[in-house]
């Protein structure tokens, strides 16, 4: 079954690309709904993103042993399945481990499944390569998708409330900027990161990315 | 009635699908480029989103009553063989209709609008007729929301943009914005 | 999951179509595996949830109606609230509950409702007693108002305050902050008005419904401030 070379450097390689040179969210763009929706506190981000994380790692775990007998025809399908049950598995243990923190999530935790970077991973990667490889390759995905809903999420928080994770930092006197933690905030902070994105890129050519996954997708 | 036109006008403009809840932002973002084809996706996500409404709805009434637990997969499925098959019958039925929406149909089913509603509708307790305004409200705002977007992208082409927010970036600053104006529609209906 | 020997050795490129049998064979596996896990899940965790949904429900109605130790879920039928027993209420039937004190005493009702907020719906529960007709308590459950101004309708305690000793008959009013005048008046919040101008229209027209209701099974009057 092993059919690709796990050597450790490659290993490595698949681990680190998804965190930072092909992060699902700030390089490809990817899976922008639940980026958006609910990261309008550093809490809900992290629990958004440590969901998301069990559901791709777990999905790639068993998407890559399994691959060898699931039939091309219906592997979507089959993907999907596998997907949707990982989704229901922590849905319901969120509602019964932090039921305010899954309320306030609503119904975004069963849009886990319509998140592309998931879906994405196992088509693109999962499907071709070896357990330990696919799961090193969902780890990384993860750990980038979650860094970067932290990173919207925490400074949401800081914008429009003047706290982070619920502590107060700036005291009293501090007028939060209600905006950013409604809808239109979440638009404004992510432009204004993928901004700063372009200009760190702009300012190391030789290392810029293929233009091909700069087109956003859900 | 009154309650209706709620759910209508909410959906629709209060908290509309794609800049209130970030719903279906995938073709928002990727399809809202040419007028015309925003317009096409929104008619056809319109129209699925009514069909996904009524199996919803079917599936909560008559087949989930005592398995609550399986509502996520039986969406999912639902939703994906309810697209294929609608695909299939438009092919047949109207050639004209096909050429217009066909190719948006599958990139449809991946649309988080879709189960989004299904979703929500369940998770609000909403019968039939409610879940039918419910996505007809959806699926005009979604219309507007892409409708809107491929009219500003539309000028910006012609605008000399900086090469730095070329791309997503400039997009989600207008979204953004418009997001901010759709906001102005709160508090419509409860004075 | 039993397979064809075949498919144990990688096959070739040129890999001729799987039968449809096998494409369906491989579905229902798929299919009955995520159901038994979705279903064991559920079993496992539902104990947890239903505890924490009654006793959460349980802690909202003592929140609305104090001195409640224990409550009861009531129906209208044939012109009577009644308690329902298990299983016995249908899935769409409108039902509120009664609070009992430590002597099983009823206190009165704790009422939900929703309607349209400045926002979003805005779901609340708010407390009737029944011995003193007034409203004893509200509680916003659900609410997307805006941060800082209109969610004051559950942050801020002067105006949760209007809440606890409020004549619901005739009608509910919100006048301007400070110049209430009269025991159905509630002191809007100042640069929120559309926010308790809707908790208003939620309760009265929650009322329309419920009071009658409550008073046609305690042998009440009702619409009249004299009796």
């Amino acid at each position: 079954m092993l059919t690709q070379n796990s050597a450790p450097d490659n290993a490595y390689d698949e681990f680190i690309k998804g965190v930072w040179r092909e992060n699902p969210v700030f390089v490809q763009v990817l899976g922008m709904c639940p980026t958006l929706a609910v990261t309008n506190s550093a809490m809900n981000a992290l629990v958004m993103g440590l969901a998301t994380f069990f559901v791709l790692t777990g999905s790639s775990a068993l998407v890559s042993s399994v691959k060898d007998w699931i039939p091309k025809q219906v592997r979507i399908s089959c993907y999907v399945i596998i997907i949707a049950t990982f989704v229901t598995v922590i849905d319901y243990t969120l509602l019964a481990l932090v039921p305010k923190i899954h309320k306030e999530l609503g119904a975004f935790i069963p849009l886990i499944v319509v998140n592309c970077i998931i879906l994405g991973r196992q088509e693109a990667f999962a499907s071709k390569n070896t357990v330990y490889l696919s799961v090193l390759d969902a780890m990384g995905s993860s750990i980038g998708f979650l860094f970067a809903l932290l990173a919207l999420g925490g400074l949401r928080e800081i914008l429009g409330v003047g706290a982070l994770f619920g502590v107060n930092l700036f005291g009293e006197h501090y007028e939060p900027w209600v905006i950013m933690v409604l809808p239109p905030g979440g638009f404004l902070v992510l432009g204004l990161i993928l901004l700063f994105f372009n200009w760190f890129k702009a300012r190391k050519p030789e290392k810029s990315l293929n233009p091909a996954l700069e087109t956003p997708h859900g | 009635m009154d309650n209706l036109l709620w759910i209508f006008v909410s959906a629709f403009l209060v908290n509309n699908f794609v800049l209130a809840y970030f719903l279906g932002l995938c073709p928002f973002f990727g399809v809202s480029n040419k007028l015309d084809t925003a317009v096409r996706l929104g008619l056809a996500s319109t129209f699925v989103m009514l069909i996904t409404a009524l199996c919803s709805w079917l599936l909560n009434t008559y087949v989930l009553v005592n398995a609550p637990y399986l509502r996520l997969i039986s969406f999912i499925v639902v939703i994906a063989s309810t697209v294929q098959f609608v695909e299939m019958a438009i092919k047949k039925l109207s050639p004209v209709l096909f050429k217009a929406l066909g190719i948006f149909l599958p990139l449809i089913t991946t649309n988080c609008a879709i189960l989004g509603l299904a979703i929500f509708a369940t998770n609000r307790g909403y019968g039939l007729w409610e879940g039918l305004v419910f996505a007809l409200g959806a699926g005009a705002g979604f219309t507007l929301a892409l409708v809107l977007m491929a009219g500003i992208r539309e000028e910006m082409q012609y605008n000399d943009t900086p090469a730095l927010v070329k791309g997503t970036a400039i997009t989600l600053l207008a979204a953004g914005i418009l997001s901010l104006a759709f906001m102005g529609f709160a508090g419509l209906f409860s004075r | 999951m039993k397979q064809q020997p075949i498919q144990w050795v990688k096959p070739p490129k040129a890999e001729q179509e799987p039968s449809s049998t096998r494409l369906v064979l491989t579905m229902a596996v798929a299919g009955f595996l995520s159901g038994l896990l979705t279903i064991s899940i559920y079993l496992v965790t539902l104990p947890t949830i239903t505890a924490y949904k009654i006793e959460s429900l349980r802690q909202a109605v003592f929140r609305v109606l104090p001195n409640t130790v224990s409550i009861q879920e009531y129906v209208y039928r044939d012109g009577q609230l009644r308690a329902v027993k298990d299983g016995e209420k249908a899935k769409d039937e409108a039902s509120i509950y009664g609070g009992f004190d430590i002597r099983q005493n009823m206190l009165g009702y704790a009422i939900a409702a929703e309607g349209a907020g400045f926002q979003d719906t805005i779901r609340l529960l708010y407390g009737y007693d029944k011995v003193q007709k007034r409203i004893v308590g509200m509680e916003v459950l659900d609410s997307r108002e805006t941060p800082g101004l209109g969610d004051k309708i559950y942050k801020d305690l002067d105006f949760v305050a209007n809440f606890k000793a409020l004549n619901p008959l005739p009608e509910i009013k919100a006048v301007k902050k400070g110049q209430r005048t009269a025991d159905n008046q509630i002191d809007a919040i100042t640069g929120a008005t559309i926010s308790s101008v809707a908790i208003v229209k939620i309760i009265n027209q929650s009322n329309a419904l419920w009071l009658p209701r409550i008073h046609a099974t305690h042998g009440h009057c009702f619409r009249s401030l004299s009796c």
